[in-house]
């Protein structure tokens, strides 16, 4: 907020509701103007100005009004907008959204003031992202490449291992051929206490804690300190990024709690409610959080995003994985059944998609003939998992010859390319070659994907006759 | 005297004003100390109800609001090719140099066109002429591929006082002054239009040619007219903005207006990346030279999101006036229609279906009807057309909610987007048995006249194969494929083959991306070809196996897509020799 202006205070409250307090009096608030609310015992609490009147504001309260009484309140509205200080010292500690450290150490004394919100980025001066980051995940490296600068969220299940997923990806993830100035952020939104600590001792095990710097709001906390979680978490990103020269990783976990409260903010104010209950600019305010990642002229550094969610009941068209799915550069999408079947990572290659990741694959970026080989991979599994219901239906026998050996591949897929152990980096080339393996089982007049030249080349059965 | 208000309540992008008597409806103001950029949607009393279009964070009770007379109104003339504007019309590349940030200010006032480039102008009148609404004054050549024709507006007509000469000249500089009644009319470049009402034309005529795409399954199956209007509704991952972008590079339209509407940054970027050195198919110059791309991405403020569909198709009102062919491209109107849903309910509108303003289908119904080919305005009989294609994005891929249910009531031509397709990875994933196309017979004759008349035929054998298949796949499911009939069994080969080498495409192969007309026609031959030696030998006994063991030239059909370029169609008369010999042989073996 550009305007500064002086501190005033106001003593009349006219009605306290959820988690907002409407001050009479005041006839010059501005919009989103940071206030703080002392309580008669001292306690200070932290809001912002929602509505703005002649003559009375709107004020949301982020900690909640339990406890808030209209009498021997003082509102004092500071005359600026929610601006937390950002630091890269702030890698290797933790804390909560409003910049508080929660790890015992001091606090961030020199850091540069930021309004959370941020700006969009202006679409001309953008950079497109071309940079492959191999993950180690044939998954995600073969079939649905991850691109520097690319938002790609995971939509996860309840109960299923998107944590390890993820820990293993910030582990593992680099750029081929390059030292990078790397960092982590890492807002963990609303989530419980022992999903926070797994993050902070995995880091710590593997000695990237200081390039770590994590935001946490606990389950139990006030709904808006969970709206602020991921904007602090990215007003750091977008500073390593864009004045640090740093590579950041920003992962947000679990955008589901994000929304949750949003919902819960938006009944409050008695909104319109849309699909679900959820707020219908739900869209637009994650496109505010989700377009905070990329790359831009000028600048050496970069923000790539991996936001986990979970799909209530996991079901894939609820509003949040919906609507972050419209926003977002693809998804990788984990699934219940491969779950359930052993199968680590349980990514279902055929619902996840990367709209980046052409740009960033074949010759000259991973190798010539990873663009032909995904597509064969892509139809002849997606053929596989069509044979099996059919299968289930009539029984193998009845199969044609063919048919049985698209069963074989897709077995064959799942087991050897998908899955792989929670310590596995696999090479980019490791992977194709594995991609290689399983497409031999099917008769090569199948390949109709791939160009002859690159059948010559890799096919196992042409390897080494040349 | 432009009015001046103060401030009475700041709600997000909602602000009202008091002291606003004189203004009007859809006045564009200047709010608060930074002179946000807002528009007056509803008077009452002196109070006015503006949406802004920027940021309001910081504005406060008490500050001024300006009117400046005028409704929000696009700047047209030469100057507009190959740029990127934001849903007011300013150019993004301009307001970066002015921020010095890779994030957009606010406040930011930059003219939609540039002020000091000199164009040359060359004249096509002379002093003394009269001259109506629409006639030819002169000509610009704005791009090697683009001559910008400069034409009287739509509200100026008399007698020519005097015409520039032949020169250079900035867009704000007199090129002619007309004596209209009287009074004298200086006329420049530059001519404004509000971006709300259709500008004007002698008559509205039916659509008649189609609108190539290069995309096989759009142009044959379910083709788009110029002049027409399409949706593509579709979840997310289905490859609608793949689709989009496909028409806009390869589209067969003379001026393609991109309108990135509360879409992905990244994307519009793609395209910023590619447009420069993409060349267009039907004249081989780089295609930024006929498009302009409207940018109000997903989290730039979504007013300015309501307002940009109407820029994007007020400037192609623009250039179809001249005389052109325009595509008008919307990705998408969902997030258009959310817009007006988040604005209305600030506005404290009761609301309709799913929280959306009772007024949609009315404001879809309008933009949709801002499409036709049109006779111009103007001396010469020039014909124009703008075609709008819009992406709907419905949530959870439900086609019945609002949005997509209302865009079918107004568009000639659906392309619905399939997600079991695209997980299969079949792209374009449009569903050929629920899409459609009202343009599909009066297309047909420009098909008979320019490339075959057998198109329209193998096209209806196509569709029929494709809807028995669907009927035929049913009884699989139960019984499994070896209970089918031969014929029957002949059936899902050939709409396998019509699959794979016909409908699937792939928009990011140099050589698959772009199918002309003719390698259409000749793909859909050889299919023709197949189902008809196929089905004779069939009747003849031979049983379906043995035809796809034999005709083994199949796989190099399918693959002939991304191999045979579009200039060097003879090479598809040898896999029609390879196809009738190895039919041939088969042949023999049934004696």
């Amino acid at each position: 907020m550009e305007t500064t202006m002086n501190i005033r205070e106001f003593k009349n409250i006219s009605m306290i509701k959820g988690p907002l307090v409407i001050v009479q009096g005041v006839n010059d608030a501005a919009y989103n103007e940071l206030v703080q609310v002392e309580m008669s015992d001292g306690e200070r609490r932290r809001g912002i100005v929602v509505d703005s009147y002649l003559g009375s504001s709107v004020v949301q309260v982020f900690e909640g009004t339990s406890g808030v009484s209209p009498t021997g309140t003082t509102v004092r509205f500071l005359g600026r907008g929610l601006e937390v200080k950002i630091s890269d010292e702030m890698l290797g500690r933790i804390f909560n959204p409003l910049g508080d450290p929660l790890d015992n150490g001091p606090p961030i004394i020199s850091g540069e003031k930021t309004d959370i919100n941020g700006g969009p980025i202006n679409p001309s001066m953008r950079e497109y992202p071309e940079e492959f980051i191999q993950t180690g995940i044939s998954a995600i490296d073969g079939m649905n490449p991850l691109l520097r600068g690319q938002k790609l969220p995971i939509f996860s299940g309840s109960g299923l291992p998107s944590n390890t997923l993820a820990a293993q990806i910030a582990k593992q993830a680099t750029v081929i051929g390059e030292e990078s100035n790397f960092a982590v952020v890492f807002g963990a939104i609303g989530v419980r206490y022992d999903d926070a600590m797994f993050f902070r001792k995995f880091f710590e095990e593997t000695g990237a804690i200081n390039r770590v710097a994590m935001f946490v709001s606990l389950a139990n906390e006030p709904p808006m300190m969970k709206i602020l979680t991921p904007r602090t978490t990215l007003s750091l990103a977008e500073y390593l990024a864009f004045e640090k020269d740093m590579h950041v990783l920003a992962i947000l976990l679990d955008m589901t709690n994000y929304c949750e409260s949003l919902r819960e903010i938006s009944a409050s104010k008695e909104e319109i409610p849309g699909r679900g209950g959820y707020p219908g600019y739900m869209y637009t305010d994650l496109a505010t959080i989700y377009e905070r990642a990329g790359k831009v002229k000028g600048k050496k550094g970069s923000i790539t995003q991996m936001p986990i969610l979970t799909m209530p009941n996991d079901d894939m068209t609820h509003p949040i994985p919906d609507l972050t799915g419209y926003i977002t550069e693809g998804q990788i999408v984990l699934d219940r059944s491969l779950y359930n079947k052993g199968i680590y990572p349980p990514i279902n290659v055929l619902m996840s998609l990367s709209r980046l990741g052409k740009d960033g694959i074949g010759e000259g970026k991973t190798r010539d003939d990873h663009k032909d080989l995904q597509n064969q991979l892509f139809a002849a599994y997606a053929r596989a998992v069509d044979t099996r219901g059919l299968a289930a239906i009539i029984g193998e026998d009845s199969l044609s010859d063919v048919d049985k050996k698209y069963l074989l591949f897709g077995e064959a897929f799942e087991r050897k390319f998908v899955t792989q152990g929670v310590n596995e980096n696999r090479s980019i080339e490791r992977t194709l070659d594995i991609g290689w393996d399983i497409v031999s089982i099917l008769p090569e007049s199948e390949l109709t994907n791939i160009k002859q030249s690159l059948i010559k080349k890799y096919l196992p059965a042409y390897r080494g006759k040349q | 005297m432009p009015t001046k208000g103060r401030i009475l309540r700041v709600n997000g992008p909602l602000v009202v004003a008091e002291g606003m008597k004189a203004s009007q409806m859809f006045e564009v103001v200047e709010v608060g100390d930074l002179g946000l950029i807002g528009e007056i949607t509803r008077i009452e009393g002196d109070r006015a109800y503006i949406q802004v279009y920027e940021d309001t964070s910081g504005i406060k009770p008490g500050e001024p609001v300006l009117g400046t007379g005028a409704p929000l109104s696009a700047e047209l003339g030469p100057g507009l090719l190959g740029q990127i504007v934001d849903g007011l019309e300013r150019p993004l590349g301009r307001i970066a140099e002015i921020s010095e940030s890779p994030f957009i200010q606010r406040g930011v006032k930059v003219p939609s066109l540039d002020r000091q480039k000199k164009w040359h102008f060359v004249p096509k009148v002379k002093k003394g002429d009269k001259v109506y609404p629409g006639d030819i004054l002169g000509t610009v050549q704005e791009t090697q591929l683009i001559e910008h024709r400069i034409i009287v507006p739509p509200n100026v007509q008399g007698t020519l006082k005097e015409v520039a000469s032949e020169g250079e000249y900035t867009v704000e500089e007199n090129i002619g002054i007309v004596n209209m009644n009287g009074d004298e009319v200086p006329v420049s470049m530059i001519q404004k239009w509000p971006a709300r009402i259709p500008r004007p034309f002698k008559e509205k005529l039916e659509p008649s040619e189609p609108l190539l795409t290069g995309v096989r399954v759009l142009d044959t199956i379910f083709p788009l007219a110029k002049g027409g209007t399409a949706a593509i509704p579709g979840p997310f991952g289905a490859g609608k903005t793949v689709t989009l972008q496909s028409l806009a590079k390869w589209s067969s339209a003379k001026i393609v207006i991109y309108v990135g509407c509360g879409e992905r940054g990244n994307e519009l970027t793609d395209e910023l990346r590619a447009f420069p050195t993409l060349k267009d198919p039907w004249t081989g110059r780089p295609l930024l030279e006929r498009t302009i791309l409207v940018a109000n991405t997903s989290n730039m403020p979504v007013a300015a999101r309501e307002t940009s569909i109407y820029m994007g198709v007020t400037i192609g009102e623009y250039f179809r006036d001249q005389g052109y062919d325009v595509l008008v491209v919307a990705d998408s109107t969902t997030r258009w229609a959310e817009a007006l849903r988040d604005l209305g309910g600030r506005m404290e509108e009761m609301p309709a279906e799913e929280g959306f303003p009772s007024y949609l289908p009315s404001r879809l119904a309008e933009y949709y009807e801002r499409a036709g080919k049109v006779r111009t305005l103007g001396n010469l009989d020039r014909f124009g057309s703008v075609t709008l294609a819009s992406a709907v994005s419905p949530p959870g891929g439900d086609f019945t909610e609002p949005v997509t249910s209302n865009t079918l009531r107004f568009v000639k031509v659906f392309w619905p987007l399939d997600v079991s397709l695209a997980h299969a990875r079949h792209f374009p994933a449009v569903n050929w048995l629920q899409g459609f196309s009202a343009y599909t017979d009066l297309v047909s004759k420009w098909w008979d006249q320019n490339v075959n008349p057998q198109w329209k035929e193998i096209r209806e054998s196509m569709v029929k194969t494709l809807i028995r298949e669907d009927e035929l796949k049913q009884i699989v499911r139960l019984v499994g494929p070896e209970s089918l009939s031969e014929r029957d069994k002949l059936v899902l080969e050939v709409a396998r083959l019509i699959k794979e080498a016909f409908l699937k495409q792939n928009a990011f192969d140099d050589i698959d991306a772009f199918s002309s007309p003719q390698k259409q026609y000749r793909i859909m031959k050889l299919i023709d070809f197949y189902n008809k030696f196929a089905t004779n030998l069939v009747e003849k006994g031979m049983p379906v196996k043995k035809i796809s063991e034999g005709i083994t030239v199949v796989t190099d059909i399918i693959k002939s897509k991304a191999i045979i370029k579009n200039d060097e169609l003879n090479k598809y008369d040898e896999l029609e020799n390879t196809l009738k010999s190895q039919f041939e042989q088969l042949e023999k073996k049934v004696i």
